[in-house]
């Protein structure tokens, strides 16, 4: 079921759809590219950071002279000597008209607020000498109390983060209503609280900037480890006033994101601002230390969550109200992540009601901000478990429950309670599969038995029924919801003289593969071979117009522009063609490649002989320019909603707590899929990080605001060692707002899977007494709760 | 993150590497494989002005049969160790105490030596050697000596060997025929033991005629748990282990992190040793 014919051939104009190999990876593995820490310009000055120790605390003596006499230290700079150049890292993400938006200063100002915060920077030759200056500088810190818990945060007497604002609420968001109305009608109605804890994005790839003014004009280079190149090159210019026309931003290889790149770092501001104040290339590349305190965070939510049933489990409403953790800071899009979770609460069931409620606070931490699939995993974890709860609660199976309340094939397209119109979906077929694959009622037949026998290794079963919207986003969808940029894409399609072909993408990748997908987009249209096209990506100065990667819109949105491009392309390329077999453009067709006389299979001109006139311009019908090039921007009309079913069997030992993931199946439905073999990495590599969160990750303070997850012997990633073989399967209902009818991928199994193995975990220890267990499902966790569900207490 | 500058020497010799600790003084370092140092070194928790690299020093290399030891250099690499046939049939306990230790990339560079030099609490050999009573000899400007595991660990990252001295190689009494389990539990693949249970028993008769089990991170050094060798002896079904191993955390005096608080920590004790015990034995 997970195997796949892969092949490499690439000569049919059919590329779409086929496993191709990934045309980016030889490059990759046999390390014959430059990560952006690999990039050597002479005259260099290397930065180093001083980061605050303490989570909350007054600067009330700075000093960096000592730095600058130590060895190879050319300058040193806190906030005071960088005066204006210390530029607000930018927020621009206001959720509502009311919103308390605290400065951020790249180097902090008179007061630290979170373990990592920037205090001072050296920049010497190299780095070695820039990370021994720092001990050289002397900075006092007067302590001051931390507030680390939200809840805390908000009651009254907390000590405030930012004492100007007054308070640590940084923002109310209401939607919806009716709830309570429904609630009166119900028969059954389950509340819990869910912890959706602090993740970190540990990104292969550390941080890393280099800038450089590049002499021979005014334009000053700045290549880093972005996401987002296009709106980092945007934010950068109003951040520090370098015009900009001036300022071109490169993302070279990427080494992962999740999100985490998704951002306007203080970082990237210092090293452009210093790199132009001191006229040299200036460069910086984090430690795992730093990326574990500087790199934004995500999730962090307490949900309290209340469902509202029938006897005979009909839903009738959903309640949702949210803490949500801002951090010290709030950062590109800090504020509007739990807003995209909002829509999906109700997920893919029927109901007539539903609130939500969401307050963002300040604490003394790390700022948080996207994370892979940022609010949508929050989400289905909160709907998908609350639904196990009220299965258990109806005595229903909860497999059942689910069919009993889901939105049926036939019902599409359907307008939630939440207000978006899911175009298709079928939730049944890949329930079905996926149900198969698992050997579902053999497996339940087992728990039984473990059950009867007493075996102190539980078995439970874990679902997830999960759907997402992902492709970011209407424009307008995105200005209602007070985001201040679109969520177009645009694509340039150029046939050179030889034949060959540039796809020129303002999508930017980080590991996902847009190299060959984008090749085998062109390429179906084109007819050319998927070697022969060449996708530019990632520099403002190749691919001007963008608003790349994240949310899984690079397919959803920036796969439309390259269709309509290729597709204005053949257009223009159909009425050179006609002049040239001297017909009319309306008796050509264009098969393959190639442009043909209906009719008359003597007479046909490839694409690329069109070309190459288009090159000379020695024969061109009249009004038609020399060149061959195409351009399209694309504002998707909705967002793409992949669906999925996923099922995990756990073993719970219960003598020692301990979680085993034994067996775990998806079916996912992402519409029509352009390289199943990249699709198929995508759910893996979203499966570990969902399953992770579960079982393994979780970011911690203690009560003084030092993270105690700082490295990774602490904050525990997963091993292949750790997962097994994931049983992988997929279901197609094409989208109906994409062209190809294609959806994203890149979120699914991040989100997918955090719920199926808690669910799974409970559904092991629910005869014990046992209703919940907060994340990650950690042995010692896990067997408290035991003891407390056998001591009559709640788990 | 970037270490402090310091200076290397890389002796051939165990007299030279002594010779050159001596020169160095307390704020020389010796390292070998480098997989617990160098982390120290990168992330400034510690600054040796001078590093001793002993991981070119045949003598300290390679494993031997010798009378009724086996004696292992302590620059063995764990990989090494745990595919030698005689640690396997001799040794049986620390080729699989060893097969657990971090990942395979680890064990081709860490070595032996220079695990049980480190002494962390969570690392897995410790217990290995205080169970089974291995016997450290220790290289230093006044030549030879050795020293028996129940000396070696000092305390918490601290053992026997001084700042002029090399752990030069460890001897391991043969114990051919036993059976021994390596249980250990932790939360990832690649992380520290929470707690682990080095167990080894000798049969006869199908009951247990001796016990030697040896205890990792319930301690600042590997704790023997005597109270369950002694009552395991007699015992001939996993009922008899199980009711032994009630007070495998008697003597223990485990800390609380974020992973596992001490009652946790106990409690796990109680259960793996039972467990491991009930592995060697084959029960």
């Amino acid at each position: 079921m997970t195997q796949m014919d892969v092949t490499n051939t690439t000569e049919t104009p059919t590329a779409l759809g086929r496993p191709i190999r990934r045309k980016e990876d030889a490059r990759l593995l046999h390390g014959q590219t430059n990560w952006t820490d690999n990039i050597q310009l002479p005259g260099t000055l290397h930065m180093a950071i001083l980061r605050s120790p303490m989570a909350h605390a007054r600067i009330t003596k700075l000093d960096v002279s000592g730095a600058l006499k130590m060895p190879n230290v050319v300058a040193a700079y806190g906030a005071a000597e960088l005066g204006d150049l210390n530029g607000s890292v930018p927020c621009v993400w206001p959720v509502t008209d009311d919103i308390v938006m605290p400065g951020f200063p790249a180097l902090a100002i008179d007061k630290v607020r979170h373990v990592g915060d920037c205090v001072a920077v050296v920049l010497a030759t190299d780095a070695v000498h820039a990370a021994d200056a720092l001990e050289a500088i002397e900075v006092d810190y007067e302590p001051l109390p931390a507030v680390v818990n939200m809840e805390s945060a908000i009651a009254d007497g907390s000590t405030i983060v930012h004492d100007d604002k007054g308070t640590n609420t940084c923002y109310v968001y209401n939607l919806g209503g009716g709830y309570d109305e429904v609630a009166a009608k119900a028969d059954v109605i389950v509340k819990r609280r869910f912890i959706n804890q602090r993740l970190i994005p540990a990104f292969m790839e550390p941080r890393a900037v280099v800038a450089a003014p590049m002499g021979m004009s005014d334009e000053i280079t700045i290549w880093t480890s972005t996401q987002i190149p296009h709106i980092l090159r945007v934010l950068l210019a109003l951040v520090t006033g370098i015009p900009e026309n001036n300022l071109r931003v490169v993302a070279p290889d990427v080494g992962g994101g999740f999100g985490g790149k998704l951002q306007c770092y203080r970082e990237e501001i210092l090293v452009t601002q210093l790199a132009r104040k001191l006229g040299r290339p200036v460069k910086w590349t984090e430690t795992r230390s730093e990326d574990m305190v500087a790199t934004h965070h995500g999730r962090d939510q307490i949900q309290d969550i209340e469902i509202a049933a029938t006897s005979d489990g009909k839903m009738l409403g959903l309640k949702v109200t949210l803490l949500a953790n801002m951090g010290a800071y709030l950062q590109i899009i800090t504020p509007g992540v739990p807003l995209l979770g909002m829509f999906m609460y109700p997920a893919i069931y029927k109901m007539d009601a539903y609130d939500f409620k969401c307050t963002g606070v300040f604490t003394n931490t790390t700022p948080t901000d996207a994370y892979r699939g940022a609010g949508r995993p929050e989400a289905t974890y909160a709907i998908e478990r609350i639904v196990d709860e009220l299965a258990a609660e109806l005595g229903m199976e909860p497999m059942e429950l689910r069919k009993k309340n889901w939105i049926t094939h036939e019902e599409f397209p359907f307008t939630t309670v939440a207000g978006l119109t899911y175009d298709t979906g079928n939730y049944e077929a890949a329930t079905a599969r996926a149900m198969e694959l698992f050997d579902y009622d053999g497996l339940r037949a087992e728990q039984a038995q473990r059950r009867a026998s007493g075996d102190p290794v539980q078995l439970g079963i874990g679902i997830s029924t999960f759907t997402e919207m992902c492709g970011l986003a209407p424009s307008r969808t995105l200005g209602a919801l007070k985001y201040v940029a679109g969520g177009w894409e645009h694509c340039t399609v150029r046939l050179l003289p030889t034949g060959k072909v540039e796809v020129v993408t303002g999508t930017s990748p980080h590991g996902q593969g847009h190299e060959t997908a984008w090749s085998q987009i062109a390429s179906s249209v084109l007819g050319v071979p998927v070697e022969d096209i060449e996708v530019i990506h990632s520099d403002t100065g190749r691919s001007p117009y963008g608003m790349d990667t994240y949310g899984s819109r690079s397919l959803a949105v920036g796969g439309q522009a390259i269709k309509k491009a290729a597709d204005r392309l053949v257009e223009k390329a159909k009425v050179i063609a006609a002049h040239q077999l001297e017909c009319s453009p309306e008796d050509i067709e264009f098969v393959e490649g190639v442009f043909r006389v209906k009719g008359d299979p003597e007479k046909v001109q490839p694409l690329a002989a069109v070309a190459f006139e288009a090159f000379t311009g020695h024969n061109l019908p009249p009004g038609v320019e020399p060149t061959l090039s195409a351009e399209a921007t694309v504002d998707p009309e909705d967002f793409s909603y992949p669906h999925g079913t996923h099922l995990a069997a756990m073993e719970v030992d219960t003598e020692t707590g301990k979680v085993t993931l034994r067996k775990y199946v998806c079916v996912d439905d992402v519409g029509v899929q352009v390289n199943p073999m990249i699709v198929e990495g995508q759910v893996h590599g979203g499966l570990a990080q969902g399953i992770a969160q579960a079982m393994f990750e979780g970011a911690s303070y203690d009560e003084d605001g030092n993270l105690q997850t700082a490295s990774f012997a602490d904050y525990l990633l997963p091993s292949a060692m750790d997962l097994p073989s994931f049983i992988t399967d997929t279901t197609c209902t094409p989208s109906t707002t994409h062209p190809l009818g294609t959806k994203g991928v890149g979120e699914a199994g991040a989100i997918a899977s955090t719920p199926a193995i808690i669910n799974g975990v409970v559904d092991a220890l629910r005869p014990l007494g046992v209703t919940d267990i907060n994340m990650p499902a950690a042995p010692m966790t896990v067997w408290r709760a035991i003891q407390a569900a056998k001591a009559g207490g709640a788990a | 993150m970037i270490p402090v500058a310091f200076d290397y020497v890389r002796p051939s010799t165990v007299d030279e590497a002594v010779a050159a600790l001596v020169a160095g003084g307390e704020d020389a370092k010796v390292m070998v494989g480098g997989q617990s140092l160098m982390p120290v070194l990168r992330l400034r928790l510690g600054a040796p002005s001078l590093i001793v690299d002993c991981s070119r020093i045949d003598e300290m290399i390679g494993i031997r049969e010798e009378g009724d030891s086996i004696v292992i250099g302590a620059g063995t690499t764990h990989h090494a160790v745990m595919n030698n046939d005689l640690v396997k049939r001799y040794v049986t306990l620390l080729a699989q105490a060893t097969a657990t230790v971090a990942d395979p990339q680890i064990r081709h560079r860490g070595t032996m030596g220079g695990s049980l030099a480190h002494a962390d609490p969570a690392g897995d050999l410790p217990a290995v050697a205080a169970a089974l009573d291995a016997t450290f000899t220790i290289a230093g400007p006044g030549g030879r000596r050795t020293v028996a595991a129940s000396d070696f660990f000092v305390d918490y990252f601290t053992t026997a060997v001084g700042d002029d001295e090399v752990l030069a190689s460890v001897s391991f009494p043969k114990r051919e025929g036993w059976g021994s389990h390596y249980e250990k539990f932790n939360r990832t693949a690649q992380a520290w033991a929470i707690v682990g249970v080095a167990a080894a028993v000798r049969m006869e008769g199908g009951r247990i005629a001796e016990a030697r089990i040896g205890l990792t991170n319930v301690g600042t050094t590997p704790i023997r748990a005597r109270s369950v060798e002694a009552a395991l002896v007699g015992a001939a079904d996993a009922a008899a282990i199980a009711a032994a191993s009630e007070s495998a955390a008697d003597g223990t005096a485990p800390t609380t992190d974020i992973h596992a608080d001490a009652e946790y920590r106990s409690h796990l004790t109680r259960v793996l040793t039972k467990r491991a015990v009930q592995k060697a034995a084959g029960m």
